[in-house]
């Protein structure tokens, strides 16, 4: 077996689940202690596979997006095209994570020690969020009753609205 | 409200933190990214937004507990050169100095916390100890930060953690950084195979001054680089850990030095100091340089433990806006060295002689002076 990297022999072998992912590299002695593979604390596999972009503490002057027409998919939110985000690789709005999910998850591969967070979690906020997303979903069905003209379930639906609503301006 | 001639006036409390266990690590910086959600990033948002998402957050910020008197400003209405010493003292950053109207800075009376509004996000906040104090650091921000979470609704996703204008920051948003000084182990050729093992683990070194790996004054940054997929906690108890490892390395460094080869540390030191009291023109990099080994000395009982505090003063202090603030108008670069000079030697001035105070500690001037670490 080859190293990844160079011809040489590969004696080091590592899988890692990326994501959900199986990946696995095959590394020389020489290549792997180039890449700090031997030092358990700091390898991740996803920055032997992306070339560790390592990401810079001092981030340059921000490029004005264009934005506008003929930048394939936008952000309902705010605009933020595609084009706009493949180019500066910044976004436009917190909505743009949910916009461009797919793309986030290609560029924050390997960017980081891990892909999901995991830390400090608002207080208050996340309630209200979860709860506005519960809501949202609440009308969706709502509508859904009375397209179907299930009067009953619309009803309790909107009572279950109504509770919701009673309860967040407390 | 504070007046910027009040808040530059003092220095730092991080600055005067006192020496002993600073002799290697200068200052222990917590930044925090947060962002309004739905509300356009600043780099993308429109003036009139800009400004409403200003208005929703100044107000917020001001009626923080430590930012009661605090000196709070919009970036259009600063000069270029109070712009740059807030740069220079590392209370904004180049980002935000490079702003005008739409961005504005709070900065705590004591230069402890800053906030910078609207900078690549909208809310960037900051914390300055001195010495090696990231998990305080933190934790004092991280309560201001939960304080305005209640006024003001910040992006955040179950997922990916606070949303940033850059993925770089995603996550917990925080960037851990200290300033060390390392002059032991430039001196015996060991920094380079330092950093390297501390870069390996996935943070990131520079030189504070200079460009790439070469480093003026001998100061270096160690900051983490990964912010999503571990907590603040584990995130700072590495930083603190490798740079409380690379301290230990340099006052190690710094003995051996004086036991292999004290006159050669003598012999710098005393360079330094004569130079430093004598010199009528200096430019930045040699003062920096000089400095730097005035500060070893001082750490290794050359000097009394004051000197370390003065010298971290002076070396904010000669940069070129702090200059030309001193001054009072605009200066060419030879103005400038003259001045810096002066300051440079006024404040020297009661700094005795090495070789007296060898000599009256009783010993002779190539005997080693104290052990470093033990003031």
């Amino acid at each position: 077996m080859k190293c990844d990297f160079c011809d040489s022999k590969a004696t080091v072998f590592l899988t890692q689940l990326i994501e959900g992912k199986m990946k696995k590299v095959c590394l020389c002695e020489d290549c792997a202690k180039e890449r700090g593979v031997t030092d358990p604390t700091g390898f991740s596999l996803a920055d032997v596979l992306l070339g560790g972009t390592a990401p810079t503490a001092a981030a340059p002057l921000p490029v004005v997006p264009k934005g506008g027409s003929g930048g394939g998919r936008a952000c309902p939110n705010c605009g933020f095209t595609l084009e706009d985000l493949r180019r500066v690789r910044r976004f436009g709005c917190s909505e743009c994570y949910t916009t461009f999910r797919e793309e986030v998850g290609q560029m924050v591969r390997g960017m980081h020690k891990g892909t999901v967070h995991s830390g400090k979690v608002p207080a208050g906020l996340m309630a209200k969020q979860v709860l506005d997303q519960r809501l949202e979903e609440l009308r969706a069905r709502l509508d859904q009753a009375i397209l179907s003209e299930s009067y009953e379930e619309a009803a309790g639906i909107r009572d279950e609205i109504r509770n919701l609503q009673a309860s967040q301006q407390t | 409200m504070m007046r910027f001639s009040t808040l530059i006036k003092h220095p730092a409390d991080w600055m005067t933190g006192g020496a002993g266990e600073h002799d290697a690590v200068l200052t222990s910086r917590i930044r925090l990214a947060r962002n309004l959600r739905k509300h356009s990033f600043p780099g993308w948002a429109k003036r009139e937004q800009r400004a409403a998402a200003l208005d929703l957050m100044r107000p917020a910020v001001e009626s923080l507990a430590p930012m009661k008197d605090a000196f709070s400003q919009e970036l259009g209405d600063l000069s270029s050169v109070q712009k740059q010493v807030l740069v220079e003292r590392h209370l904004i950053s180049r980002e935000l100095a490079a702003r005008g109207d739409g961005s504005a800075t709070v900065i705590e009376r004591r230069q402890s916390f800053s906030m910078m509004l609207n900078e690549e996000d909208h809310l960037r906040m900051q914390a300055i100890r001195p010495g090696l104090q990231l998990s305080d650091a933190y934790t004092a921000l991280s309560e201001l930060d939960s304080e305005l979470e209640e006024s003001l609704e910040f992006a955040f996703d179950s997922n990916l953690g606070y949303l940033t204008t850059c993925p770089t920051n995603l996550g917990t948003g925080l960037r851990a950084s200290a300033m060390l000084h390392l002059p032991g182990l430039v001196l015996s050729d060991q920094i380079g195979q330092v950093l390297q093992a501390v870069s390996k683990i996935g943070l990131a070194v520079r030189g504070l001054y200079g460009e790439g790996t070469e480093s003026l004054g001998n100061l270096y940054q160690i900051s983490n680089q990964s912010t999503l997929g571990e907590t603040e906690e584990t995130i700072i108890r590495r930083l603190e850990r490798v740079i409380a490892q690379v301290a230990t390395h340099e006052r190690n460094a710094r003995e051996k030095l004086l036991e292999d080869d004290p006159d050669m540390v003598a012999d710098k030191v005393g360079r330094a100091y004569g130079i430093l009291r004598h010199a009528h023109i200096i430019e930045s990099k040699e003062a920096l340089n000089l400095l730097s080994l005035l500060r070893l000395g001082g750490s290794l009982g050359f000097f009394p433990p004051e000197s370390v505090i003065a010298c971290d003063t002076l070396l904010l202090d000669i940069q070129p806006a702090h200059l030309q603030l001193h001054s009072g108008r605009k200066l060419g670069p030879e103005e400038r060295d003259a001045i810096r000079a002066e300051i440079v030697r006024s404040r020297l001035q009661s700094l005795d002689s090495p070789d007296n105070r060898l000599k009256a500690d009783g010993r002779k001037s190539s005997a080693e002076p104290n052990n470093p670490g033990d003031s």
